[in-house]
């Protein structure tokens, strides 16, 4: 009997942003039960509760439902005495809990691991902040943006005659999929021990692990990394190149002769396969720039997805360069059931999520379903999760605690 | 034998046949504790001919690629095509409980080592597959490189500027290293799943797939109906555009003046600014404690960022970073791999790891781990392995293959 992913474990997040409920959402669509705890302060300027209003969109963009799938959402301002001790109680009854607050803000607010140890022994508790709970810049709230920087993106983001480039919220991508192996690493480890435990993840330290071969590059060869622009150092052509239409590129990777004569046929000329100019790696290289200019003369004259598709058939990389609204549409998104079309929580429509989940099983799968709206499940949470009656939780309403 | 790695993952064992697409799997679970054994073909896998190169001499014991991504396995060549290296893997799999792998679609199958032949010798073994575009669907056949998995994951449409193509980010592949970490989460969600069925299953990752979903950050549009970001245009919906990275004395700066009211970031600065003498009248007008940066016009944003810029450019990186956490103010500099090193928040965290080379006759720097645990440690355990270097630990020492059938199968070209 094929049982849900996560089935039994209950999650409850503390989080805002990106790096948490992307952690979270994983969870969730895969199963397990993620109780979001939300106040309405989070949702002031769309800082990452569960409705619309979350995420790099801005307001009405479904950033926030996407990181949303598959969750409960509560209302509860544990700023409060009563509302903290609702938080302990409720996180009494989870296995895993998560907040990615700046570091030691929930310490001080009595959420932190020894308060929580204390009310669950066994609990697994995740933070994840810029820099990580020690060290001097502990406390350092800053985001993604801005940490994509100090973890070395921006540096090898560009071209080599320009300043770096822009690169978003880069290691906001990183950061949960540490984040979540080690959850369930911690869930393995705790079903064989008993055992639970706190995990300090820092930004920083992990989006340089996908720094790590140029690190080690400056360490024993004292060579700072810096920007190649599309260059790869044993491929040509390797760019993005031109396509018919309005801003529209294919990208090409010929890494092998082989490949290079592919190529040259697709293009319909079959005879530049052996000038000399290009017959060789090397040759292919000293005249990269020239070159280029060859494809990108015939990717002109073509649709990127025709040149993707041409090419792809005659076993050479290539691949257009996406943008959202090609996404949506690519075959091969949707022969996997990448994307899935969900029911807005308030009515009035659908929004697109990405699958959440980051694989496919093949004995299990997962399926999402809708995201909550704000304080959609106060009552399951506090009448039939913690047992509080109907005036209780009216009393607690108008005392804004549930809020 | 080898030592037990202490860790979360101590009890379990991994075999890693991956190319460049899926070595960071591994090397995730080892540095959990597990007994990741890298399986290479013989001679060595040709990821080890991939840069750079210790003191740039490309050998395929020296690819400092494949130290970074190595670490925590041990390490054995065989060849799976051949009937003997068949029988060979079939018993390393028997008390294995993932295999991870990123052969094209059907290799396996066609060797006779698909999972539904895995499954009968292992029912609880995990089969890891990372490929290009995932094990089904129209595409599964083609091929990538990181610049085709990057342009067709998102990442490169809005990212460049509007005179030359869109780019990807420098050097080793980003896709590949998503899809490796994907490989990890999904070997331990289908760990989780066997505690509670008894079995096994195949993960399937796709580095296209792996490359979408890493794209959340810049591209929430999907769905929306809205254009995505272009190239150049950092922020859509204000009536300015804002610098995001200023030069600063010896680099560059991430900064931004603006965002919505609560998150802004400004206030800080500007104090750290006037402490040090750099303001003008505007500044000292300006509202920056309800600041209404979407409306704020490029005029006016131009007399914010002109003091900035002087101010910026009047520090180091290091002084910047420095400040930053003394004012609270949200920037970074932008980090080169040499300012890492001497970051004082990594080295207060003791997050650098030496690991000794002795065939090298020296000791390398390593990014240590990506988390600190209160229980288990999560820790770098070994260096990557040479070529075959645990064979004899592992042929012999655990599959009692004797000493004569190994050289036989040295000669057979099998290991």
């Amino acid at each position: 009997m094929v049982k849900k992913l996560l089935e039994g474990i209950r999650v409850v997040e503390v989080t805002v942003y990106q790096t948490g409920p992307l952690t979270t959402q994983a969870l969730s669509n895969c199963g397990a039960e993620v109780i979001k705890i939300d106040t309405r302060m989070n949702m002031i300027g769309g800082g990452g509760g569960v409705g619309g209003g979350g995420g790099a969109g801005g307001s009405g963009a479904a950033g926030g439902l996407q990181k949303s799938t598959n969750k409960l959402s509560i209302t509860l301002n544990f700023a409060s005495p009563k509302g903290l001790d609702l938080a302990k109680r409720i996180i009494a009854k989870s296995d895993i809990f998560v907040e990615n607050l700046a570091g030691g803000s929930l310490i001080r607010r009595g959420l932190g691991y020894e308060d929580l140890k204390k009310i669950k022994p066994d609990i697994i508790m995740l933070s994840t902040c810029m820099q990580g709970q020690t060290g001097p810049y502990a406390t350092h709230a800053a985001s993604g943006h801005k940490l994509s920087a100090l973890s070395g993106f921006n540096q090898i983001h560009g071209w080599p005659d320009r300043p770096p480039a822009w690169v978003a919220a880069y290691t906001d991508n990183i950061a949960p999929c540490y984040n979540i192996v080690a959850l369930l690493a911690a869930l393995d480890y705790r079903r064989r021990t008993g055992k639970g435990m706190f995990l300090d993840m820092s930004q920083n330290e992990g989006g340089i692990q996908f720094m790590a071969p140029l690190v080690l590059d400056y360490v024993v060869n004292k060579r700072v990394a810096g920007r190649t622009g599309n260059k790869y150092a044993y491929a040509a052509p390797h760019n993005a190149y031109l396509c018919k239409g309005e801003d529209k590129w294919c990208a090409i990777a010929v890494f092998t002769d082989e490949e290079w004569v592919s190529f040259c046929k697709v293009i319909g000329r079959p005879a530049l396969a052996k000038n000399p100019k290009f017959a060789t790696l090397l040759a292919r290289k000293e005249n990269e720039e020239e070159l280029d200019r060859l494809v990108n003369e015939w990717t002109a004259q073509h649709e990127a997805e025709e040149v993707m598709n041409l090419m792809q058939a005659a076993g050479v990389a290539a691949g257009v360069v996406e943008k959202a609204e090609d996404q949506e549409r690519d075959p091969q998104l949707k022969a996997r059931h990448f994307f899935w079309e969900l029911d807005r929580p308030e009515g009035g429509g659908k929004f697109l999520s990405p699958a959440g989940a980051h694989f496919l099983l093949s004995k299990t799968p997962y399926e999402l379903k809708t995201a909550p709206t704000l304080g959609q499940h106060n009552d399951y949470v506090f009448k039939e999760l913690l047992g509080l009656s109907d005036e209780e939780v009216a009393g607690l309403v108008k005392e804004k605690v549930i809020d | 034998m080898a030592q037990k790695a202490e860790g979360m993952l101590s009890p379990y064992r991994a075999l890693d046949l991956t190319d460049e697409k899926g070595l960071l799997c591994g090397k995730i679970l080892g540095d959990m504790g597990a007994d990741v054994i890298k399986v290479e073909r013989p001679g060595g896998d040709a990821a080890r001919s991939i840069g750079p190169f210790y003191h740039d001499d490309p050998h395929p014991e020296k690819s400092l690629f494949w130290f970074a991504l190595n670490t925590s396995k041990r390490g054995i060549t065989l060849d799976i095509e051949t009937a003997d290296g068949k029988d060979i893997f079939k018993k390393l799999v028997k008390n294995a409980d993932f295999v991870i792998e990123s052969y094209s679609p059907g290799y396996l199958d066609k060797l006779g080592l698909g999972y539904s032949v895995l499954e009968k010798i292992n029912p609880g073994v995990i089969l890891v597959s990372i490929t290009p575009f995932g094990q089904t669907g129209p595409y599964k056949d083609w091929k990538t490189a990181d610049i085709v998995a990057w342009a067709m994951g998102g990442h490169m449409a809005p990212y460049g500027d509007t005179d030359r193509p869109p780019i990807r980010i420098s050097h080793h592949s980003q896709a590949y290293l998503h899809a490796g970490s994907d490989g990890a989460m999904g070997a331990m969600m289908a760990l989780y799943q066997r505690t509670l069925s008894g079995e096994g299953q195949q993960v399937d990752v796709s580095v296209f797939e792996s490359a979408v979903q890493s794209t959340i950050h810049h591209n929430p549009t999907w769905g929306s109906g809205r254009p995505s970001a272009k190239r150049g245009e950092v922020r859509m919906g204000t009536a300015h555009k804002a610098t995001q990275l200023w030069p600063c004395k010896d680099g560059w700066v991430s900064y931004s003046h603006g965002g919505p009211s609560r998150l802004s970031p400004s206030l800080p600065l500007i104090k750290w600014m006037e402490i040090e003498g750099f303001t003008n009248d505007f500044l000292k007008v300006f509202d920056w404690n309800s600041p209404d940066f979407p409306k704020t016009s490029q005029e006016d944003m131009n007399r914010i960022e002109e003091p900035t810029g002087r101010f910026f450019i009047a520090h180091t990186k290091a002084e910047l970073l420095e400040g930053a956490v003394k004012y609270q103010v949200m920037l970074y500099p932008v980090a080169t791999t040499a300012d890492m090193l001497e970051n004082p928040q990594l080295i207060a965290r003791d997050f650098w790891i030496e690991l000794e080379h002795p065939e090298l006759g020296i000791d390398i720097t390593y990014p240590g781990a990506f988390g600190t645990s209160s229980e288990m440690p999560i820790k770098i355990t070994r260096r990557a392995p040479l070529i075959g270097e645990h064979n004899q630990e592992i042929y012999e020492g655990e599959l009692g293959i004797s000493k004569d059938k190994l050289a036989l199968l040295k000669q057979a070209g099998v290991i």
